[in-house]
């Protein structure tokens, strides 16, 4: 008896060691990107754009582009993804065509992004000629954040109790009268919290954008929205990317990579953040 | 009045109809992905049999003389680092896993769950990034290379991005455990260690199956870490101290510079077709295990 209790101690000691091995990987990635990026986060370098061969200046147009193309991810894969769950919570049968559609939901979540990215480039850019621009790059991003838009409203419509609906249409209302009126006020703070986590991802994406539309550098801005919109554009992973790799000088551009990656990190644990506030929100409310 | 019901009968028809278009709107993104891949990347055998395209270890299709499009050295680095980041991601995912589904308080889990999530949130050109600045530096000191870009950096990169795919996956299926094997398990004299290890976590195997598998997906499929940090060779690797280059990789790497509607481009989608149907097996292989598992609760 005294072995075995001695083996729960080694093992939930194990068990321990693993969490902090975890926690402390997450510690390093975060300490060394802020201790060395926070000194050269300034007004200058959030305002300006690259100049020099991106030695020096700021990163302005990629903060806007990469705003830009969440956005236009957000347009596409949230209606999208909404509707898509209502029919598969509200009025699919499990039949074969609702595990059909199941099953690719599931398999669309784990294409590899860069095939996303062949995707856009066939589709959006050749085939729709919409060009690399903003447009082709938030098109191919949506698609790609579809699944998790899916799955998140799924999720909270399925935690809105039977008796909401049951009550309205009781009542005399139609199936979709209910569903607008009872159901989906009481679904959309969770579908808010998944989708948002669905477009930190895609903010921090660069395989599918890096032949739909993000470009080397751009110095300054289109004003006119559509001409924006059909333009190529600058984007904070891509912009890490570049001056990571592409670069003669990664000595010289070092600090400013740091920067970049310590806007883009805290641009996606932002919005991270506002989902995880949002989850306890909810929960407290409903509790 | 009846005119009316009809009148909303048939509203309420076109109403679902329209949701169910979007319902099916996956399958058919799904099925035009595929479809894309194929139209785009079957040209290539014009230039090469499929038997050489799998089997040859030269890659070189951009060279003027003589062009070849051998994919085997960039199937094999793929294997090699995915299998290295799954050595030390899921033996680690595991044990967190258990951890927070059997051992942590609610209260530590509450705080655990989101630093996990923060993990999964970080963008993969973040870690590549580090797999430059950091990671490659240690590994060239620690076995004494000239440079830490290889299959070992990409592998440590590739595993802590496929750690919250296993941890969560495997926490859900350690917690569907239903109470009364633990219960049973413990009423016999064992200790919750025990326990866990004899009972919950073989009761759950399935499940841990299918999320080590979602892990292996992702990694697979990773593009930015491993393009970053693995240095780029598209030589056959003879050990994790060499530089790879993966088939996610070179496709970010090379399609940017080919011209369109060349063997070169063609091969570039046939290999993003071959990463399309490794990914899909792999997810039906999990998606498979994890429905079967679902149904034997």
């Amino acid at each position: 008896m005294k072995i075995d209790d001695l083996k729960q101690k080694i093992g939930f000691g194990i068990l321990r060691l693993s969490v902090l091995v975890i926690i402390l990987i997450l510690g390093i990635i975060l300490y060394d990107i802020i201790s060395k990026g926070i000194g050269v986060i300034d007004w200058g370098f959030i305002t300006k754009a690259p100049k020099d061969g991106m030695t020096a200046g700021g990163i302005w147009p990629a903060i806007v582009g990469t705003s830009l193309v969440t956005l236009i991810t957000a347009v596409v894969a949230v209606p999208l993804g909404v509707f898509a769950a209502i029919y598969l919570n509200e009025y699919a049968n499990q039949g074969k065509i609702t595990r059909l559609i199941r099953m690719a939901i599931r398999n669309l979540a784990g294409v590899p992004s860069i095939v996303y990215g062949l995707f856009g480039l066939a589709f959006f850019v050749n085939i729709l000629g919409l060009g690399t621009s903003v447009l082709s790059a938030g098109l191919t991003l949506g698609l790609m954040t579809l699944p998790v838009t899916i799955t998140a409203s799924e999720e909270a419509l399925k935690s809105v109790p039977d008796s909401y609906r049951r009550g309205a249409l009781a009542l005399g209302a139609s199936k979709w009268y209910s569903i607008r009126t009872n159901v989906l006020p009481h679904a959309i703070p969770g579908i808010l919290t998944g989708t948002i986590l669905g477009l930190a991802r895609a903010a921090g994406e660069t395989a599918p954008i890096l032949f739909t539309g993000a470009a080397f550098s751009l110095p300054f801005l289109p004003n006119e929205l559509t001409e924006m919109l059909s333009r190529q554009f600058m984007a904070l992973p891509y912009h890490l990317y570049i001056m990571a790799t592409q670069h003669h000088d990664i000595a010289k551009v070092k600090p400013l990579a740091y920067g970049t990656a310590l806007v883009l990190i805290i641009l996606v644990l932002f919005m991270n953040l506002i989902a995880i506030l949002l989850r306890f929100w909810l929960r407290k409310k409903k509790e | 009045m009846k005119r009316k019901g009809n009148l909303s009968r048939l509203k309420e028809k076109g109403i679902e109809l329209f949701f169910f278009s979007n319902g099916i709107l996956a399958i058919i993104i799904l099925i035009g992905i595929f479809y894309l891949l194929l139209s785009e990347g079957l040209p290539t055998f014009n230039e090469v049999s499929l038997k050489e395209f799998l089997t040859s270890t030269r890659w070189n299709p951009a060279s003027y003389s003589e062009p070849s499009y051998g994919i085997l050295s960039l199937i094999v680095s793929t294997l090699l680092v995915t299998i290295g980041s799954l050595i030390f991601s899921v033996p680690l995912g595991i044990a967190c896993a258990a951890y927070l589904a059997e051992v942590a308080n609610p209260k530590v889990r509450e705080v655990l769950k989101p630093v996990i999530e923060i993990l999964a949130g970080i963008p993969s050109v973040v870690i590549g990034f580090l797999g430059i600045v950091l990671v490659g530096p240690m590994i060239a000191k620690v076995f004494n290379l000239s440079n830490g870009l290889n299959a070992i950096n990409g592998s440590i990169l590739l595993g802590i991005m496929a750690l919250p795919t296993i941890i969560s996956i495997s926490e859900d299926a350690i917690s569907a455990v239903p109470e009364k094997y633990k219960e049973a398990s413990l009423a016999l004299g064992t200790n919750r260690w025990h326990t866990l290890v004899k009972v919950t976590i073989p009761a759950a195997l399935s499940g841990i199956i299918a999320a080590i598998m979602l892990g292996m997906g992702r990694a697979i499929g990773e593009t930015m870490a491993v393009l970053m940090a693995t240095g780029n060779a598209p030589a056959f690797p003879a050990s994790i101290f060499d530089s790879v280059r993966t088939m996610t990789a070179t496709i970010a790497v090379e399609l940017g510079e080919v011209p369109y509607n060349t063997p070169h481009y063609y091969s570039l989608f046939a290999i993003g077709l071959v990463l399309f149907i490794m990914t899909f097996i792999v997810n039906l292989i999990s998606d498979i295990v994890l429905h079967k598992y679902g149904e034997g609760q």
